[in-house]
């Protein structure tokens, strides 16, 4: 057990304090946080229960609150990314899915990250993601969800030299969704012509439910 | 970029920022405990009192003429003593826009430990006045007093016709919400205090910080405005929840929610403040997260300062008025709907957030 007193410290370094703490713990070593007022058990509360966390709290005295925390499984380092999709894709062999994977686009989720292809030249660069759309309509088998955000979010909006290919791809089945928060930044909410806005959860639901993840 | 953010480092010997802004405000729910048992005398003319949590007071002097009042001050939110008195004043100021009026006069409020060195006041009141000669006003005097840590504001008088008042209190059927600056800004100075914030979450927090409301006021009373507060230290979503007042409920779009960008990251290493956790605990009963990311709710409930103005108004006007605010270079947007509340419950979840999804 791991005891951080933090009696005296105003918010947020109760809770920065434990997180740090919880980083160097021992899987479902208990963290008990000492603080002096309730709202930073709340803050407490409310970090550890994000993170799925088992967390008790008890108030001892005045102004006196113990809050303990159960570190948990600590399995972030089995969860050590696959980047070349290898790893997915033999996840995705497993599922008892019928179809042949070569030939159908299920699964396939292509993801435009920025409105440049490649890094080396900016113009050169939307020239080749354009360039990267159209082809894109032209393959046999179309993939199933297109993911635009950051930059890419551009593409499926107003006055994208790309939007008559994304529109024939969404008439013919392919699902097109763009990062709303990414719009928003760029002020481009109301100017979306082409597919639905999403979220960060469905982006990342998309990418880990992937059979392969294209991203150019 | 990493020498300069060094050297500032360096300079925070003095302890000038110990979080401040409308994070340091009292909890609504302490507030309105105290503010229920004081003695309330009638006077007809006093339009707007602190019995609707309104943001000013306005009092009718003739038939067309009325003045606003209002003060604000809390301790510093940022390192450099001119961008503090600059955000201070936009933020005291803003309650007179807030209402719908214009500024005429302002008066210093300042508490400075008698042992610092004067020059920094001397660049708070810089800061200050230079944000009431934008606005139009007039500075006329001050009051100051030896306190053991910094705070500024101002007190602010300003007119309106009687008729152009805009309430907090108040929505009709068809209005949706309209938010003239990002959210997050609590978050990022917050982010700052420890020295994680980046500078390009800082600079777009305190440009709209700093940013007069002045401008979005004098834009939307050009529209059928049936409410309108500032977003402050109480969130969004508890500043909203009093615009309700008792007939309205709402929906708020997570996904046209206007925020700076970095949150959602600072949020994840729970840079969370005390103010927003009351805040959340104010209202949490009646608000219902469907979809929504924990960040998004962190934003929503972050204490603002200096925020944006929350407007109610026809979806037609808002439309309009949103591409006139969209010209003063701020993240905006027309934020949700109001809705008529239909039944009144115990456990009644009056404000409904969620993402639109297919972006209607």
């Amino acid at each position: 057990m791991m005891i951080v007193n933090a009696l005296g410290k105003a918010c947020p370094l109760p809770v920065i304090e434990a997180k740090k703490a919880l980083e160097q713990a021992g899987a479902h070593e208990v963290i008990e946080v000492w603080v002096d007022n309730e709202i930073a058990v709340q803050n407490l509360t409310k970090m550890a229960k994000h993170k799925g966390l088992e967390v008790t709290d008890e108030k001892v005295a005045d102004r006196e609150y113990h809050v303990k925390i159960d570190a948990g499984e600590k399995k972030e380092t089995d969860k050590i990314e696959d980047t070349t999709g290898q790893g997915l894709s033999q996840e995705g062999a497993d599922h008892s899915e019928p179809l042949c994977q070569e030939c159908s686009g299920a699964g396939k989720v292509v993801v435009i990250a920025s409105d440049c292809m490649g890094s080396g030249d900016d113009v050169l660069g939307k020239l080749l993601m354009k360039g990267f759309l159209f082809a894109l309509t032209q393959q046999e088998v179309l993939p199933q969800t297109i993911l635009l955000y950051n930059g890419g979010a551009k593409w499926s909006c107003e006055g994208s030299a790309a939007l008559e290919d994304l529109k024939s791809m969404e008439e013919q089945g392919v699902e097109i969704l763009t990062c709303g928060t990414c719009l928003n930044h760029y002020g481009l909410s109301e100017k979306l012509a082409v597919g639905s806005v999403t979220n960060m959860y469905e982006i990342a639901e998309k990418m880990l439910g992937a059979r392969l993840l294209v991203r150019p | 970029m990493r020498e300069a953010v060094k050297g500032r480092k360096m300079e925070d010997k003095i302890v000038f920022c110990r979080g401040g802004g409308c994070t340091a405000k009292l909890g609504p729910q302490v507030l309105s405990r105290v503010l229920r048992q004081l003695p309330k005398k009638k006077d007809e003319n006093l339009l707007i009192g602190y019995d609707s949590s309104d943001d000013a007071a306005v009092y009718r002097l003739t038939e067309d003429l009325a003045i606003v009042q209002t003060l604000d001050f809390f301790p510093p939110m940022v390192e450099d003593p001119y961008v503090f008195g600059q955000i201070a004043a936009a933020n005291a100021l803003s309650d007179i826009y807030a209402m719908g009026g214009d500024v005429k006069t302002a008066l210093n409020i300042v508490c400075f430990p008698e042992t610092m060195d004067l020059n920094i006041l001397g660049r708070i009141l810089l800061g200050g006045s230079e944000k009431v000669q934008e606005a139009g006003g007039v500075l006329a005097g001050g009051h100051s007093i030896a306190d053991d840590s910094v705070k500024y504001g101002l007190s602010v008088t300003g007119v309106i016709h009687p008729d152009r008042v805009f309430a907090n209190v108040g929505c009709e059927e068809g209005d949706v919400l309209l938010l003239t600056k990002p959210l997050g800004v609590g978050i990022v100075c917050t982010a700052a205090r420890l020295h994680e914030e980046s500078p390009e979450a800082m600079k777009l927090a305190v440009r709209s910080m700093s940013t007069l409301n002045k401008y979005a006021s004098e834009i939307v009373r050009k529209y059928r405005v049936h409410g309108c507060t500032d977003v402050t230290g109480f969130g969004f979503l508890v500043h909203l929840s009093e615009m309700l007042g008792e007939n309205w409920n709402a929906e708020v779009w997570a996904d046209a929610v206007p925020f700076i960008p970095e949150c959602e990251d600072y949020v994840e290493e729970f840079y969370l403040t005390a103010a927003g956790q009351r805040n959340r605990n104010h209202v949490e009963k009646m608000v219902e997260f469907c979809g929504v990311s924990f960040a998004m709710e962190e934003i929503l409930y972050d204490p603002q300062t200096s925020g944006g103005l929350l407007v109610s108004l026809p979806e037609a006007d808002a439309k309009a008025a949103l591409e006139e605010i969209r010209t003063l270079g701020l993240p905006c947007g027309i934020v949700g709907r109001v809705k008529k509340r239909e039944q009144v419950g115990e456990e009644e979840k009056r404000i409904l957030v969620f993402s639109r999804g297919m972006g209607s």
